[in-house]
């Protein structure tokens, strides 16, 4: 039987020693399974850990890729801290680019980019009440919210799909399930850069990301909403000696969550595709849930941990397309990459002990 | 004191047990003799519990050996202990509540045997042994002594030469207690060593033939029971003189303070205790003890009192006659009312928080309601750093760096600094419930003296306690809560230790009136 003893000090070092270690074991195992497979290890894992760098222009994308997944896992990170496990966030991410969507494709001939305010407001109120169903449902009923949230996303897929096949199908689309093109004032442009033009796919919507992160920096460790959410997360009694009431933070978090998950919702659409259709997110919002828990809930972390999580997303691209390894192998490196992180953090707290166990 | 070899039941030698850092055991030598009572003494913290989980197989030593019957053997499971004949009464109950008491002692049971069998050895070992449960009640249905007699039968099923029993009376009424002893004494006659664990003195000199005392993990002395004083038995445990309590000189004012009215709460889970008909009142200048064994509605009253439940109407709860029944727990602490709830960590504060932080976390509302707008959004536990130091150093709060987490505090440091950061608001009513549970002596007697303090200076004391000699070493008035009833108060010179035994035992539950709430 093996037990898990924590730690007395987590050692400082090993806060940076650890996640090299991960990674080297990784690529151990990596290169076992690729050449057990008949693949050229040592160019599969420069595909994946060294190509998404090898261009300026893939590092862009790198960070278009990490842009979701950063703005939702920050706002999964306020739930997570006070554990309420929302595990919805995919469809909160649909639910706020089909409202936004709605408001740009009713005003088709609108030019100015100040309406982009207005589309990722409806974004976020979007996505805020799609996760007001589980909140208001655990708050009254003691419903709870994971199942809720979860079955949502499968409703809120099933909803874009039948909008962009009814309602909203562009009547020129020949069939496809497309909705019209967004007006030019709903788009989000690419940044250019003088000099250069344009980078990858790098547009203006970045610039929230590094909006958001100290914003949320500050409102976690800096302000009394912060600490109420870290006070119900770690001990709900001493939440209520200390008079901060569960039910409105419960609320107060997945409206958060939520409404982040919107905006990521709606800057991908607008920033990368420009029309809603029925896949409009890549399982962001379950990618995110990893990302919150591997930047160990802290907003700093969370960024770091996105531009890993997309670093190694298109890495394992890269080597389908050059050198046509299955989705399937390229997952299983994925999950190896993730047990090997989540080991060494684990390991950073707790010492392992093997005992005897009962038969 | 010598033993022939031939006599020694269990001896073990040179134990060692550590966790970390924490040495719990340390070279512990104890021999317990055939048909002897043997009480182990000392501090919470001092390794008792840890000495006896290794005897009964649940914790294994690292180093040190254990003989049974001159036998060197390993107790690496429960299982194996009980095989050995050693059986073991836990502090915590495990039995299952919506099962009958003859299931409870089926399942336990390592060999299988017919339920009605069951049924029969329970009836004939609680004839023989006057430990009196019916065996197809619930266990849900009996009372905290009545549970203690099933894990006892339970543990006589077994026939065990040695009986391991973990603070068995914290949980007693005095005349449950003497039940309990005379039971103990009759076994330990027959022939069943037993293994008394206790930080009470007056127990130990009453029951006992032979006091091991551990200290700091280590066994410092073995002493005949019956040659002993308290006085000497508590300063060989503490390693020093204990200081005595100040009784306080106080002025009686006869000005109410604080009362609740005709307080009915229904409970709110299965396991809850509801509170019916709650009347008390306090004075400046006074203690009201509540007495009461554990588990009988103190924790649901405190959570009325303090403001975290709101009472049903505003007049139920009165502060100098003025109605606070609906007022939250922070409005209450800017009225002057303090609480401190019995569970220190999870509860009174977060143990992965640091002290400052938590000092933030009662007194947050004073650093807001500032003009500056900025001040308020960024109000965070930063602003209560200087606060929290100086509860540290007003109450001798010892800590191993400048703001540690609380959970690196002791539970008696901790405990103080619970205490100094209630006593830093200066409060008119101070309602504390359980403050020197699981403390050590020391600290003990500091949070009873701050007590006294406050009262001596003129404020109004709530001490709500499991431990009957510090209600009557406190307390001016005494009341006793039992199944969620609370007796009427009397003065504590026209009541007796006997009586409030009685009255937590629930012997006046039937002359009182009661109206069934609805």
């Amino acid at each position: 039987m093996i037990t898990f003893i924590p730690r007395d000090k987590v050692s400082k070092n090993w806060i940076i020693i650890a996640p090299i270690l991960s990674i080297v074991f990784t690529i151990f195992f990596g290169l076992l399974i690729f050449t057990f497979l008949g693949y050229n290890p040592l160019e599969t894992l420069y595909q994946i850990f060294v190509s998404p760098f090898s261009r300026i222009d893939r590092i862009s994308d790198i960070l278009v890729k990490a842009c979701p997944l950063i703005i939702i896992g920050t706002g999964l990170m306020l739930c997570f801290k006070s554990n309420v496990w929302n595990i919805g966030a995919e469809g909160q991410f649909i639910m706020g680019a089909l409202l936004a969507g709605f408001i740009a494709l009713s005003f088709p001939n609108i030019e100015t980019k100040f309406f982009l305010l207005i589309t990722i407001l409806a974004g976020f109120v979007g996505g805020a009440l799609w996760a007001f169903i589980p909140a208001i449902l655990k708050t009254k009923l003691n419903v709870n919210e994971i199942l809720v949230s979860l079955m949502l996303v499968y409703v809120a897929m099933l909803f874009i799909d039948f909008i962009v096949r009814g309602p909203l199908r562009d009547p020129m689309s020949f069939g496809f399930p497309l909705s019209k093109p967004y007006p030019e004032g709903a788009l989000i442009n690419k940044i250019p850069f003088p000099g250069i033009g344009f980078l990858g796919q790098l547009h203006y919507g970045i610039l929230f990301v590094f909006l958001l992160v100290p914003f949320s920096w500050i409102f976690v460790n800096k302000t009394l909403s912060g600490f109420k959410i870290n006070v119900l997360g770690s001990a709900p009694q001493a939440a209520k000696f200390a008079g901060f009431k569960q039910n409105s933070i419960t609320i107060t978090v997945l409206l958060l969550s939520g409404g982040l998950a919107g905006v990521a919702g709606v800057i991908e659409v607008s920033a990368n595709i420009g029309q809603l259709q029925p896949e409009v997110s890549f399982g962001y919002g379950f990618t995110a849930i990893i990302v919150a828990f591997l930047g160990r809930l802290s907003p700093i972390g969370i960024l770091f941990a996105g531009i890993i999580i997309a670093t190694v997303k298109l890495g394992a691209d890269n080597a389908q397309m050059t050198m046509g390894i299955p989705k399937v192998v390229t997952g299983l490196f994925e999950g190896i990459l993730l047990f090997f992180l989540l080991t060494g953090e684990t390991l950073q707290k707790y010492k392992i002990k093997w005992s005897e166990g009962k038969k | 004191m010598a033993k022939k070899e031939l006599d020694i039941l269990l001896k073990a030698t040179k134990i060692c047990k550590s966790f970390g850092n924490f040495v719990a055991n340390q070279n512990i030598d104890i021999s317990i003799a055939k048909g002897q009572i043997h009480a182990l003494l000392g501090e919470n913290g001092a390794g008792k519990s840890t000495l006896v989980k290794i005897f009964y197989g649940v914790l294994q030593p690292d180093s040190g050996s254990i003989e049974i019957n001159n036998q060197k053997i390993s107790i690496t499971s429960p299982n194996i202990a009980r095989k050995n004949g050693i059986g073991m009464v836990f502090q915590h109950f495990s039995l299952f509540p919506a099962l009958t008491v003859a299931e409870n002692i089926l399942i336990a049971l390592d060999n299988k045997i017919k339920f009605k069998k069951v049924v029969d050895e329970i009836s004939k070992l609680s004839k023989e042994w006057k430990l009196f449960v019916d065996p197809l009640k619930l266990v849900s249905e009996l009372s905290v002594g009545e549970k203690q007699r099933v894990e006892i039968i339970r543990c006589l099923m077994q026939n065990p030469s040695l009986l391991i029993m973990d603070e068995p009376t914290s949980v007693l009424t005095p005349q449950e207690i003497k039940n309990l002893f005379k039971i103990l004494k009759k076994l330990a006659s027959s022939g069943c060593s037993i293994l008394y664990i206790s930080h009470k003195l007056e127990e130990i000199i009453e029951l006992a033939d032979e006091v091991t005392i551990l200290k700091s993990g280590k066994s410092i002395a073995s002493i005949d029971a019956k040659k002993t004083t308290t006085n000497f038995l508590a300063e060989t445990m503490v390693g020093k003189k204990i200081t005595e309590l100040k009784k306080a000189i106080r002025s009686k004012s006869k000005k109410i303070a604080f009362e609740v009215k005709n307080l009915d709460k229904l409970k709110d889970h299965e396991f809850g205790i509801s509170l019916r008909n709650i009347n008390l009142q306090v004075n400046y200048g006074e203690i009201l003890g509540v007495a009461g064994i554990a588990g009988n509605g103190q924790v649901e009253l405190m959570e009325i009192l303090s403001g975290e439940i709101n009472s049903k109407d505003n007049d139920q709860i009165l502060l100098e006659k003025i109605p606070i029944g609906k007022t939250n727990i922070n409005e209450r602490r800017k009225l002057g009312i303090e609480t401190i709830p019995e569970e220190r960590t999870f509860h009174a504060t977060v143990p992965n928080l640091t002290l400052s932080e938590n000092t933030f976390l009662t007194y947050f509302f004073k650093y807001s309601n500032t003009k500056s707008w900025i001040t308020n959004l960024l109000n965070n536990p930063q602003n209560s750093l200087d606060e929290s130091k100086k509860i540290v150093k007003n109450n001798d709060v010892r800590c191993p760096e400048t703001n540690p987490l609380a959970s690196q505090l002791s539970g008696g440091n901790l405990q103080k600094f619970i205490l100094g950061r209630s006593l830093a608001n200066n409060p008119k009513v101070a309602i504390f419930s359980q403050p020197t549970w699981g403390v050590d002596i020391g600290a003990a007697t500091a949070i009873r003296q701050k007590l006294l303090d406050l009262s001596q200076s003129g404020k109004a004391v709530i001490l709500i306690s499991q431990d009957l000699e510090e209600i009557f070493e406190l307390s001016d008035k005494i009341c006793v809560i039992n199944e969620g009833v609370l007796s009427e108060i009397f003065d504590v010179r026209d009541i007796t230790a006997t009586d409030v035994g009685l009255l937590m035992g629930g012997k006046n539950r039937k002359n009182q009136k009661m109206d069934p709430i609805k």
